[in-house]
C-alpha cells in the first residue's frame, strides 16, 4: 500500500539518531516556548529559524526540529494557563476557564495531566488525519491554475482577517500593508525596481524573516516594558504528579470530540489553533448535561480545548503543505522557514520531494510520544523554568532576535529595519490591528501577484479569466463568506472572560 | 481625535505616496499585459478604501502611553538602534552586556539585578551561539583583535 512504503520512507529518515535528538531538542525547547507567558508557538519558531538556518541544518533537519518547536509550544502552552491563569500563547487562552479554577481547588496536577494527555490525543489524530487526507488535497491542488491559486490567496486574507479581528477593515488593511511591502524590490518578470528608492539594500526586498522577528518578537518586548513585566511566576505550587486514571478516562470522550472539531478548524485557511480550542470548548459546554459546572474546575473543560488546539495545529498543517496557504500565524511562520529552506509547498512537494513531506511526518509522530513523556511525568521541569524572572527572559529574548538576524544577513540595516517592525507591531496591538495577515502578506505577496499576472497572460488581459472555473467561483465565494459571516456571528461567537486571578501566596 | 482617525489619515497619505512611486516603475520591453504597476494600485487602493473606514468610524480609543512611560519606551527604541550600529564594530558581548542590563533596568528598575543580567546574558549568550551552536559571532572588538 501506498501509505506505507510511505510512512516507512519517512520513518527510514526520521528514525535516525541525529533526527531523533533534533526533534528531542526541539520538543524541550518548544514546551519551555509555550509555557513561558509572551513567548508563543509563532515568535518561538519566528526566533528559532534564522539561528538554525545560520547554524547550516540541513532541510530535513530543520524542518523537523522546528516542527517539533512547534507542536511542543501547543503543548506548554497550558501549563502556564493552569498554574498562573495566563495563557502561555492565544491558543491555550480557553485552557484557563477550567484549569485554573482546577488549580486552585487542589487539582493541579490531575489538571496538568489531563491536558497534557489530551495535547497528546488530539496532536496524534490530527497527524495521523494530516498523513491520510494531505495526499488527496494535494491531487486535487493539481487542477489549481494561476486564477484558481489567486482566488485562494483572496480566501487566506478574507478569512484570516474575518476572523482574526474585530474590524474587518482593520484586518484588510493589515493585509494590504503586508502585500505592499512585499512589493519592494526587483520585480520578477520585468527586472525593474520598485520602491526601492534607490536604496540597495531593498533591491532584494523586505526579508520577511525581519519582518517576522520584528513583529512578534521585538514587539512583544515593547509590550512586556510599557506592561511593566508582571512578575508573573510567584506563587507557583504543585505537588507531586499523580494520575487519577478515573478522571482521566472519564473525559475520553471529550477529548475526541475535541480533536475532531479542532482539527476541522485548523484546516480551514485563516482558522487555526485559537479558534479550534474556542470551538472545542463551546461544544463541548453546549452539549454537557452540567452545563454549570463549565468554569468552575471541569475536567472535560480542560481535555476539550487542550485536544482541539493540538488538534488544529495538525490540522493546519495541512493547506499549508499542499497548497503554499497558511491557516495561522504559526503556519505562516512554517511557511517562512519552507521558502527559507528553498521548500517550495504545493502539490508538486508529494511528488517531487516525499522524503521532505513524509520525514515531517514521522518525525510529528515521535515528536507527540516525545512530548507525551515531557509534559506528564517530566512537567515538573517546565514549572521550575517558569520562574525566571521576566527582567532576565525579555533582554534574552531581544538578544537572541539580533543574534538570529545578525548572524542570517550580517547588516545592521537589517537589524534596524526588525526594530522599526518590532515598533510597528507594538502600534498596531495598540490599535487592535491584527498583525498575522501583514506577515501572510510579506510572505504571498509576490506569488499572489505572479499569479495574477500569469492568469492575466493567459487570458491576454481579460480580467473575467479569474471567475471562469467552478472551483475559482467556489473560491471567491468561501472568500466572501469568509470575510462577511463574522460580522454577524460576532455575538454569537463572543470570547468567555477568564477567571479572575487570587493571589495564591495570600493563602 | 482617535488614534483610529490618526493612522487613517497617516495611511491614506502613505498610500498616496505609494501610487505616486508606484507611477514610476519603470516598464522594460519584455513585459505581460498587467505590468509591473497594476498590482501596487490595487494594494494601494484597498489602503486607501480601509484609511477611509477608519477615519469615518473609529473604534474607541486604547490606553496609550504618555509622559514617563512614553520616555521609557523611545529610549528602549534608541537603546535597540543603538544596538544594531554597535554589534558589529564592538563584538557581540560589550554592547549585550550594555544593553541587555539597561533593558532589564526598564522592566525591573533595581540596579544590581539589572547589572547581573546584563553580564550574564552577555556572556552566556555568547558562549551558547558562539561555542555551542557555532554561529559566526566576533566577541571582542575586531579593532582590538587585530
Amino acid at each position: 500500500m501506498d501509505l506505507l512504503t510511505n510512512l516507512a520512507l519517512g520513518f527510514s529518515i526520521a528514525l535516525s539518531p541525529w533526527t531523533l535528538l533534533l526533534a528531542i531538542i526541539g520538543c524541550f525547547v518548544g514546551t519551555i516556548i509555550g509555557a513561558l507567558p509572551g513567548l508563543g508557538p509563532s515568535n518561538g519558531v519566528a526566533l528559532l529559524i534564522p539561528i538554525s538556518f545560520s547554524m547550516g541544518l540541513d532541510a530535513i533537519s530543520a524542518l523537523v526540529m522546528l516542527t517539533s518547536v512547534y507542536y511542543g509550544a501547543m503543548y506548554g502552552g497550558r501549563i502556564s494557563s493552569i498554574l498562573l491563569n495566563i495563557p502561555g500563547d492565544e491558543p491555550a487562552m480557553m485552557t484557563c476557564l477550567d484549569g485554573y479554577p482546577m488549580a486552585k481547588q487542589g487539582y493541579a496536577s490531575d489538571a496538568l495531566v489531563i491536558s497534557g494527555v489530551a495535547s497528546f490525543v488530539g496532536a496524534f489524530l490530527a497527524t495521523i488525519g494530516l498523513m491520510l487526507m494531505a495526499p488527496m488535497l494535494a491531487r486535487v491542488a493539481f487542477k489549481f491554475g494561476p486564477a484558481e491559486y489567486f482566488a485562494l490567496y483572496m480566501l487566506a486574507f478574507c478569512t484570516l482577517g474575518g476572523i482574526g479581528s474585530n474590524n474587518q477593515a482593520k484586518s484588510a488593511i493589515a493585509a494590504a500593508i503586508g502585500l505592499g511591502i512585499a512589493m519592494v524590490g526587483l520585480d520578477k518578470t520585468t527586472g525593474m525596481p520598485r520602491f526601492t528608492f534607490g536604496e540597495l539594500h531593498l533591491m532584494d526586498g523586505v526579508d520577511f524573516l525581519v519582518a517576522i522577528v520584528g513583529l512578534f518578537a521585538v514587539a512583544e518586548v515593547f509590550h512586556f516594558i510599557e506592561t511593566h513585566g508582571r512578575d508573573s511566576a510567584i506563587g507557583v505550587k504543585l505537588g507531586k504528579i499523580t494520575v487519577d486514571w478515573a478522571k482521566l478516562w472519564s473525559t475520553r470522550w471529550a477529548m475526541l470530540r475535541g480533536s475532531g472539531i479542532g482539527f476541522l478548524a485548523g484546516i480551514l485557511p485563516g482558522a487555526g489553533a485559537s479558534l479550534g480550542s474556542f470551538l472545542a470548548y463551546m461544544a463541548e459546554k453546549a452539549t454537557a448535561k452540567d452545563k454549570e459546572t463549565f468554569g468552575t474546575g471541569n475536567p472535560r473543560g480542560v481535555a476539550a480545548p487542550e485536544a482541539g488546539n493540538n488538534a488544529a495545529a495538525g490540522g493546519a498543517l495541512i493547506p499549508m503543505l499542499t497548497l503554499g496557504v497558511p491557516g495561522s500565524g504559526t503556519t505562516a511562520v512554517l511557511l517562512a522557514l519552507l521558502l527559507t529552506l528553498n521548500i517550495t509547498p504545493g502539490p508538486l512537494l508529494f511528488s517531487e520531494r516525499p522524503e521532505v513531506v513524509w520525514g515531517l511526518i514521522a518525525a510529528l509522530l515521535i515528536a507527540n510520544f516525545v512530548l507525551l513523556v515531557m509534559n506528564v511525568p517530566m512537567v515538573k521541569v517546565f514549572v521550575k523554568i517558569l520562574q525566571v524572572p521576566s527582567w532576565i527572559l525579555l533582554p534574552g529574548v531581544t538578544m537572541v532576535a539580533f543574534v538570529g538576524i545578525f548572524s542570517l544577513t550580517g547588516s545592521a540595516f537589517d537589524m534596524q529595519l526588525m526594530v522599526a517592525f518590532g515598533v510597528m507591531g507594538w502600534v498596531f496591538r495598540k490599535l487592535d490591528i491584527p498583525t498575522v495577515p501583514v506577515i501572510l502578506g510579506i510572505l504571498l505577496g509576490n506569488s499572489m501577484e505572479d499569479n495574477l499576472r500569469r492568469a492575466m497572460v493567459l487570458s491576454d488581459g481579460d480580467w473575467t479569466y479569474l471567475f471562469s472555473s467552478p472551483i475559482a467561483i467556489g473560491l471567491w465565494l468561501a472568500a466572501v463568506l469568509g470575510f462577511v459571516a463574522p460580522i454577524f456571528l460576532r455575538t454569537v461567537l463572543k470570547k468567555p472572560t477568564l477567571p479572575v486571578t487570587d493571589d495564591l501566596t495570600s493563602d | 481625535m482617535h488614534a483610529d482617525r490618526i493612522f487613517g489619515l497617516f495611511m491614506m497619505v502613505l498610500a498616496l505616496g505609494y501610487i505616486l512611486s508606484a507611477m514610476g516603475i519603470q516598464t522594460s520591453f519584455m513585459s505581460d499585459p498587467v505590468g509591473p504597476r497594476v498590482f501596487p494600485y490595487l494594494v494601494a487602493g484597498v489602503v486607501m478604501l480601509c484609511s477611509l473606514s477608519l477615519i469615518l468610524r473609529p473604534d474607541p480609543n486604547a490606553d496609550w502611553p504618555r509622559g514617563v512611560m512614553l520616555a521609557k519606551m523611545a529610549f528602549s527604541v534608541v537603546l535597540l538602534v543603538a544596538y544594531a550600529l554597535m554589534i558589529r564594530p564592538l563584538g557581540f558581548i560589550l554592547p549585550t552586556v550594555i544593553v541587555a542590563g539597561l533593558l532589564s533596568y526598564q522592566i525591573n528598575p533595581r540596579p544590581v539585578p539589572a547589572a547581573l543580567s546584563g553580564l550574564g546574558l552577555g556572556i552566556g549568550l555568547y558562549v551558547l551561539f558562539k561555542v555551542i551552536l557555532g554561529l559566526g559571532l566576533k566577541g571582542l572588538p575586531p579593532a582590538l583583535m587585530g
